[in-house]
C-alpha cells in the first residue's frame, strides 16, 4: 500500500467510523461556522506587507459581514514571521487545532512551498493570492494548491519583454535580488526579449537587503544600455529607486520595474524620485475603470493609504473563494466539490474590473498592463495604465507542454536565446 | 544494584518517564502530539550542545548548521536522489559528523568567546551555501519531499518512533558524558592546563567530544527533516543555533536533560504565547531574563536547588551541576 493509497483508505475509515458514531457531528459541522486560516507575516522582514494581506482579507470579510453563502465566517489569523519553519507549525495549529476548513496567504515563496508541501498530505484547500513561485501551477502543481488571484512571477514579464521590444530596445541590463522570485521574474522577460531580437547585455544578481547600490548603479552606468530593468522588493526597491536617481541614471536610462518595486508598499513613501517608473502586473490602482475606482476610494477611506498589490490580491483571493462557496451552498465540508467549484468559478467583481478565471494549471488569466508611476493630483503616486495584453496566460504564447520541458527559470537559465 | 549503569532507583524512574511519555499521544490531539515530536527532537538538539558547552565547557554556536546540513542531506537523498530513508537517514548523519569534524579542526584550539565566534562563522558560511548553492538546495526556497516512510506517516506512529530513537541516543549521550573519556572533558572544563600537565591531549579529546556531539546534533536533523519533509535555510541559519543554545541553558547547563526541559518550555511557550499576541518574541525574550535572573543554572538547575534545600535543609552545601557518581560506586 502506497502512502497515498493508505492516506485516502484511512481516511475513508475514519470518516466512515466518524459518521456512523457520532451522526450529531455532521448536523453541527454543517451550520457551525466557516472557518479560514489565515497565515501572514506579521514579524519578520516582510511584516508590513503581511499587515495588509490582513487588511485585504478584513475589508472584503467586513463587506459581507462576515457571512458567506449564509454561514459566518471566522478568521483565525497566525503570523508566520517570515519563516518557513514557523509558517508550518502554523499551518499545522490551524489545520488540527483550529479546524480550519481552508488556509489562505503567506507572502515569502519559502513559507508557501513549505506549507504547500504540508498541504499535499492533508488536503486541505490552500490558497495563494501572493506566492509567485512559477512551478505550483506548472511543473509541481498540487491540487488542492490554487492561485486565486493570484499570478506567477514569470507570467507578467513576458509581455512585458514584448513591450520592450515595441520600445524599440535592443539592448536591456537587468538587477535583481538573488532569489526565486527575481530568477524567475528576469527569466520571463529575457526570454521573450531575446527571443525577439532583443540582447541582455549584463545581469546583476544581489543579495536580499543591500544596503548600497552604489557598485552596481557604477557598473549599469558604464553599459550604455537602452533600459534598465531593475527586480526589487521591500526596502531593496526604495533603496534602487532613490539611488538610481541620486546616482544621475533616471532621466539618461529609462528604469522598467517589476510589478513589486513600483507597488504602493514602495512608492507611497516615494516622490520625485520614482516618476516615470515602468512596469507589467495585472492591477493598476491608478486605473480610470469604474470598479477600480470605487474599491481603491472606499480602501483608502477605511485604511488611509492606497492598496498595495498585497492588499488588492488578498481582497481578491478571499473574494473569489467565497464566490465558490456561494455556488455550493457554503458546504466548505465537501472537499472535493469545494475545490472543485473553486477551480471553475470566474471571479466577477473584483477591483480589476474585469471577470478572471483560471487556466487549467490553477493559474489566472488576467490582462495584464503596461503601468507608469505617475502623479496624482494630490501629489502621491500611483500606477497608470499605459497599454494593455489581453487574456495572458503564464505560459504566454508558448505551448504549456514544450514550455514546462525547459528547466524552470534560476540564476544559471534564464530562456535567453543565443544571437 | 545497576540497571543499564543506573542506580535501580533511577532505572524505575526513567522507566516512569518512559511509560508516561510514550502513553502521551494516546491523552493528546494531533496538533500536540506534533507538538511534543518537536520537543523531542530539540531536546535531542540542546542536549548534543551541552555535550559540549555543559561538559567540556565550549558553547557553540554552530550546531544548528550542523543539525541543518543533516536535514538537507536527508532530504535531498530521498526527495532527489531517491534514497530509502533509511539510506537518507544514514547519509544525513554521516554528513552532519563531517561537519562537525570540519569545525571541530578549526574550533578546538580555541576557547570562550573565540570559541564561539569561530563557530558562529563556520555555522554561517555552511548557510550561505545552503542558500546561495541553488541548484542543489532550492536556494532560498529549500528543498520538499515524502521523506517520511508510509509506516511513519501518522501522527502517533511517528511519534513513537522519534521516541524511540531518542530514547537510544539520550542514552548514549548520558553513557558518552559519564564515561572515563567524558570526565577528561569535565575536567577541561574546570582546568584545560591541570589536564595538560597531567598528560591528556586536550585537543584531541575536544575535538573528539565536538565529533560526537555533532553526531547527535545530525540524528536531531535527520528527525527533524522527517517531521516536516522540508528543509530551507532558516533550518540551517544562526537564529536555529540561537535556540538550541536558548533551549539548553533555559533547562539548565550541564544537565544534560535539562534539554528536554528547556525545548518543552521554548516551544509551549511559543506556542500558547503567539496564540494571543503577534509581540510573542518579546514575551518570549523577557522570559530569558527572567530566567537567567532568578534560575540561572536553568529549569533543572533551580528545581534541583529546590529539592535540595527541601530534603538535606542544608542550603549551603553547594550542589555540583553534574553528580558523577561518586556517591553511588557501590
Amino acid at each position: 500500500m502506497d502512502r497515498r493509497q493508505f492516506l485516502k483508505s484511512s481516511t475513508a475509515l475514519a470518516a466512515v467510523a466518524g459518521a456512523a458514531a457520532m451522526p450529531w457531528r455532521r448536523v453541527r459541522a454543517q451550520t457551525g461556522p466557516i472557518k479560514i486560516g489565515l497565515l501572514t507575516p506579521l514579524t519578520g522582514v516582510v511584516a508590513s506587507g503581511g499587515k495588509e494581506m490582513v487588511e485585504g482579507v478584513q475589508f472584503y470579510l467586513e463587506s459581507v459581514n462576515y457571512q458567506i453563502a449564509g454561514r459566518k465566517v471566522e478568521l483565525v489569523i497566525e503570523d508566520d514571521a517570515s519563516n518557513p519553519d514557523t509558517a508550518l507549525q502554523k499551518a499545522r495549529r490551524l489545520v488540527e487545532q483550529g479546524n480550519c476548513q481552508m488556509l489562505i496567504g503567506d507572502l515569502l515563496a519559502n513559507t508557501g512551498l513549505a506549507v504547500a508541501n504540508y498541504v499535499k498530505g492533508t488536503g486541505t484547500p490552500y490558497f495563494i493570492p501572493i506566492i509567485a513561485a512559477d512551478d505550483l501551477t506548472q511543473r509541481h502543481r498540487i491540487r488542492n494548491v490554487i492561485r486565486v488571484a493570484g499570478y506567477s512571477a514569470s507570467a507578467f514579464t513576458h509581455p512585458f519583454g514584448d513591450w520592450c521590444l515595441k520600445q524599440g530596445y535592443k539592448k536591456i541590463a537587468t538587477i535583481s535580488q538573488d532569489y526565486t522570485f527575481g530568477h524567475e521574474q528576469c527569466g520571463g522577460l529575457a526570454q521573450v526579449f531575446t527571443e525577439g531580437g532583443g540582447q541582455i547585455v549584463q545581469q546583476f544578481w544581489h543579495p536580499l537587503n543591500t544596503a548600497d547600490f552604489s557598485p552596481y548603479l557604477g557598473q549599469l552606468a558604464d553599459l550604455k544600455v537602452d533600459a534598465i530593468f531593475a527586480m526589487e522588493t521591500g526596502a531593496d526597491a526604495t533603496r534602487f529607486i532613490q539611488q538610481y536617481a541620486s546616482f544621475g541614471l533616471k532621466g539618461k536610462t529609462p528604469l522598467l520595474g517589476s510589478m513589486n518595486a513600483t507597488d504602493q508598499s514602495v512608492i507611497r513613501t516615494l516622490g520625485e524620485e520614482c516618476d516615470g517608473i515602468v512596469s507589467a502586473a495585472h492591477f493598476a490602482e491608478g486605473s480610470d475603470n469604474p470598479v477600480t475606482r470605487k474599491f481603491v476610494k472606499e480602501y483608502e477611506a477605511k485604511y488611509g493609504k492606497i492598496p498595495s498589490l498585497y492588499g488588492f490580491s488578498m481582497y481578491s483571493g478571499i473574494m473569489w473563494v467565497a464566490q465558490a462557496l456561494e455556488k455550493i451552498g457554503g458546504k466548505v465540508e465537501d472537499r472535493d466539490a469545494f475545490i472543485d467549484a473553486v477551480l471553475k468559478t470566474e471571479l466577477v467583481g473584483s477591483p480589476l474590473g474585469k471577470t478572471v478565471k483560471l487556466d487549467a494549471y490553477g493559474n489566472p488569466i488576467y490582462d495584464v498592463q503596461i503601468r507608469k508611476t505617475v502623479k496624482r493630483a494630490d501629489g502621491k503616486y500611483w500606477n497608470v495604465p499605459v497599454t494593455s495584453y489581453p487574456g495572458v496566460s503564464q505560459f504566454w504564447k508558448y505551448d504549456p507542454e514544450t514550455y514546462m520541458k525547459q528547466p524552470p527559470y534560476s540564476r544559471t537559465f534564464q530562456g535567453i536565446k543565443k544571437a | 544494584m545497576k540497571i543499564a549503569g543506573m542506580t535501580s532507583r533511577a532505572a524505575v524512574a526513567v522507566l516512569v518517564v518512559l511509560v508516561i511519555a510514550a502513553a502521551l499521544p494516546l491523552l493528546l490531539s494531533n496538533y500536540r502530539i506534533e507538538l511534543a515530536t518537536e520537543i523531542l527532537i530539540f531536546g535531542v538538539l540542546a542536549m548534543s550542545i551541552d555535550i559540549l558547552s555543559g561538559f567540556a565547557g565550549r558553547t557553540s554556536l554552530g550546531h544548528g548548521a550542523i543539525f541543518g546540513v543533516s536535514g538537507y542531506v536527508v532530504v535531498y537523498a530521498s526527495a532527489q536522489a531517491g534514497l530509502s530513508p533509511a539510506a537518507a537517514i544514514l547519509l544525513g548523519v554521516i554528513a552532519a559528523t563531517l561537519v562537525a569534524v570540519v569545525f571541530a579542526l578549526l574550533a578546538v584550539r580555541t576557547s570562550g568567546v573565540y570559541f564561539l565566534l569561530l563557530t558562529l562563522a563556520l555555522g554561517m558560511i555552511v548557510w550561505g551555501i545552503c542558500l546561495r548553492w541553488t541548484q542543489v538546495t532550492g536556494g532560498e526556497n529549500g528543498l520538499r519531499g515524502d521523506v517520511r516512510p508510509a509506516f511513519l506517516v501518522g501522527h502517533r506512529a511517528f511519534y513513537w518512533a522519534v521516541l524511540a530513537a531518542t530514547t537510544l541516543v539520550s542514552y548514549a549521550m548520558w553513557r558518552f558524558v559519564r564515561s572515563p573519556f567524558g570526565l577528561t572533558l569535565l575536567g577541561i572544563r574546570d582546568s584545560e592546563s591541570r589536564m595538560k600537565s597531567l598528560g591528556y591531549n586536550v585537543p584531541l579529546h575536544l575535538f573528539i567530544g565536538f565529533a560526537v556531539s555533532g553526531f547527535f546534533a545530525g540524528v536531531a536533523g535527520a528527525l527533524y527533516a522527517l517531521f516536516n519533509n522540508f528543509v530551507s535555510p532558516s533550518t540551517v541559519a544562526l537564529q536555529q543555533s540561537v535556540e538550541g543554545v536558548l533551549m539548553m541553558i533555559a533547562g539548565g547547563v550541564g544537565t544534560l536533560f535539562g534539554g528536554f526541559v528547556g525545548a518543552a518550555a521554548i516551544i509551549a511557550l511559543e506556542n500558547v504565547v503567539s496564540a494571543y499576541t503577534e509581540r510573542w518574541q518579546t514575551v518570549l525574550g523577557l522570559t530569558f531574563i527572567v530566567i537567567m535572573i532568578f534560575a540561572p543554572d536553568g529549569i533543572i538547575g533551580m528545581l534541583r536547588a529546590i529539592l535540595v534545600f527541601r530534603f538535606r535543609s542544608s542550603p549551603h552545601i553547594a550542589e555540583p551541576r553534574f553528580e558523577l557518581g561518586n556517591k553511588d560506586t557501590s
